[in-house]
């Protein structure tokens, strides 16, 4: 159905390029989105292994993650509850470096991020290579705040933010894909947001 | 997990598997398809927050907890989507109960706030998120803040309307007296706390360890499931308060209105 709400006319609104269909611009606002409790996780009790198929597998700790070349992510992202937040910088490393030192076998195509928490999420591994995924720590300068994920999160800004495993722990590499928490709560397996992937079925 | 997967994780293991719970099985159609929604009925709450009783024709029902997704269309085509929790218990045939706050400057909520009346049409879909949802089977600790409260009611409502005999307790945060949503219809089960203002004989002050204290040295057989509810930083308080008091955290379930 998408017959018009008498009375309603939306907020007075300038054309505004970049944002997705079915989203607004969260402007300052950054909400907060996780089903768990914000786990206590210090930096120095922070680590990030990939395994699965890969020829090498391999755990940095802070440090060892902190050495890899530096790479800044400046952009839009965008939730699946409706809210997309324009021009935001964050710092950290370029997945590739990592996905680099552990070498993906030929058969890996999709992966499967874990979190600290437990919580995880699938993607396709095309959409974590070529310079379109992070592992970052810091946003606008700033060490990233726990409640967004800190000490550490994975960033995959084309994709909607629940992608963006907080408090990211694992990567592991798979031959097939394999759906994560709320994808098997009805989420879409991609979640592209210029398609509206938002439920499974759209 | 596969066995690629639990063979190669090494140093690492999850040490929380979320999961929905088991029974509730999410139908994708069901969730993806908009439906027509019409108002039937508007009925103050609080100065603030007003219930707003649709009929669904094609409702497939719902687990208390559950929220929605609706959508409003301008005349140029413009759509506004947010999400709402469902206030009402699942049996409702027909109908489903949103409770909106009226949120200063808001697109949607002041719509319905100030717009909106009987006969009107919106577009919806859902239920979604089997997480946070609550099927009457567990001892449920519910603790809500503001708007929060939404789909902790449902919980509560389905709970009376079955005559459930499991542990139900409810921990409502609200300014004041005036701003409790439901206040006629809160029961034995609900202890309100109050943060500006309370009737006599009440303290005033936000949610502290001393109010879940009482709620968890309980320990009903299986213990709580937590329900958490309501703003960013009432969840992150509240969920704090629990871990600190003992709580698994995966026995923790939040919602975040954002
Ligand atoms: C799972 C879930 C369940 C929820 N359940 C409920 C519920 O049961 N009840 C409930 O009341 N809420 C609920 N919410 C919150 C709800 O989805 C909306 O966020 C809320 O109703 C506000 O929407 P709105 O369109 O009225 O406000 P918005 O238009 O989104 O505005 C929000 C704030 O931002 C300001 N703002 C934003 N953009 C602009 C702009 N361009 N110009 C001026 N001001 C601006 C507004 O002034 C306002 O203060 C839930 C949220 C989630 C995620």
């Amino acid at each position: 159905m998408n017959s018009t709400t008498r009375g309603f006319a939306g907020r007075p609104r300038a054309a505004r390029p970049g944002l997705p269909p079915g989203q607004y611009d969260a402007g300052d606002d950054w909400p907060v989105l996780s089903a768990e409790v914000t786990p206590d996780l210090a930096p120095a009790d922070w680590t990030f292994r990939i395994g699965g198929l890969v020829t090498e597998p391999r755990t940095w700790d802070w440090e060892q993650a902190h050495a890899l070349p530096a790479s800044a992510y400046s952009g839009d992202i965008h939730c699946v509850t409706g809210w997309s937040k324009f021009g935001v910088r964050f710092g950290g490393v370029s997945l590739d470096a990592f996905l680099d030192a552990v070498r993906p076998l030929p058969s890996a195509t999709h992966a499967v991020a874990y979190a600290h928490t437990g919580y995880t999420t699938n993607l396709p591994l095309a959409d974590l290579t070529g310079g379109r995924a992070w592992i970052v720590w810091e946003y606008d300068g700033q060490p990233l705040a726990p409640e967004h994920g800190g000490p550490a999160r994975l960033l995959v800004p084309h994709l909607y933010f629940w992608k963006s495993a907080k408090w990211i722990a694992n990567l592991e590499l798979l031959d097939h894909d394999e759906p994560g928490f709320w994808e098997q709560n009805g989420y879409h397996p991609r979640g592209n947001p210029w398609q509206e992937q938002r439920y499974s079925g759209d | 997990m596969t066995e690629t997967a639990t063979h190669t994780q090494g140093g690492f293991a999850p040490p929380v598997r979320f999961a929905v719970p088991g029974r509730i099985a999410v139908s994708e159609q069901v969730a993806t398809r908009w439906q027509t929604a019409t108002l039937t009925e508007i009925r103050r709450e609080t100065a603030r927050a007003a219930t707003f009783r649709l009929a669904v024709p094609d409702w497939a029902g719902h687990l208390p907890g559950q929220h929605l997704q609706l959508r409003l269309t301008a005349a140029d085509g413009y759509v506004a989507q947010r999400h709402y929790s469902i206030a009402s218990a699942p049996d409702d045939s027909g109908h489903i109960e949103l409770t909106l706050d009226h949120v200063e400057g808001g697109e949607v909520s002041g719509w319905f706030h100030t717009v909106a009346r009987v006969g009107d049409q919106v577009a919806v879909r859902g239920p979604l998120s089997g997480f946070f949802a609550w099927p009457g089977d567990r001892p449920a600790l519910l603790i809500g803040a503001g708007s929060g409260v939404v789909p902790l009611m449902s919980m509560v409502r389905h709970h009376r309307a079955r005559g459930l005999s499991v542990p139900l307790r409810l921990l409502v945060s609200a300014r004041s007296p005036e701003e409790l949503i439901y206040a006629r219809e809160l029961g034995p089960e609900t202890t309100p706390v109050f943060t500006r203002s309370a009737p006599a004989g009440l303290p005033v002050g936000r949610l502290a360890a001393a109010h879940l204290a009482p709620l968890l040295a309980e320990r009903p057989p299986g213990g709580w499931e937590a329900y958490v509810c309501g703003s960013n930083a009432f969840a992150e308080h509240a969920s704090r308060l629990l871990v600190a008091a003992g709580q698994p955290v995966d026995r923790i379930r939040i919602e975040r209105f954002g």
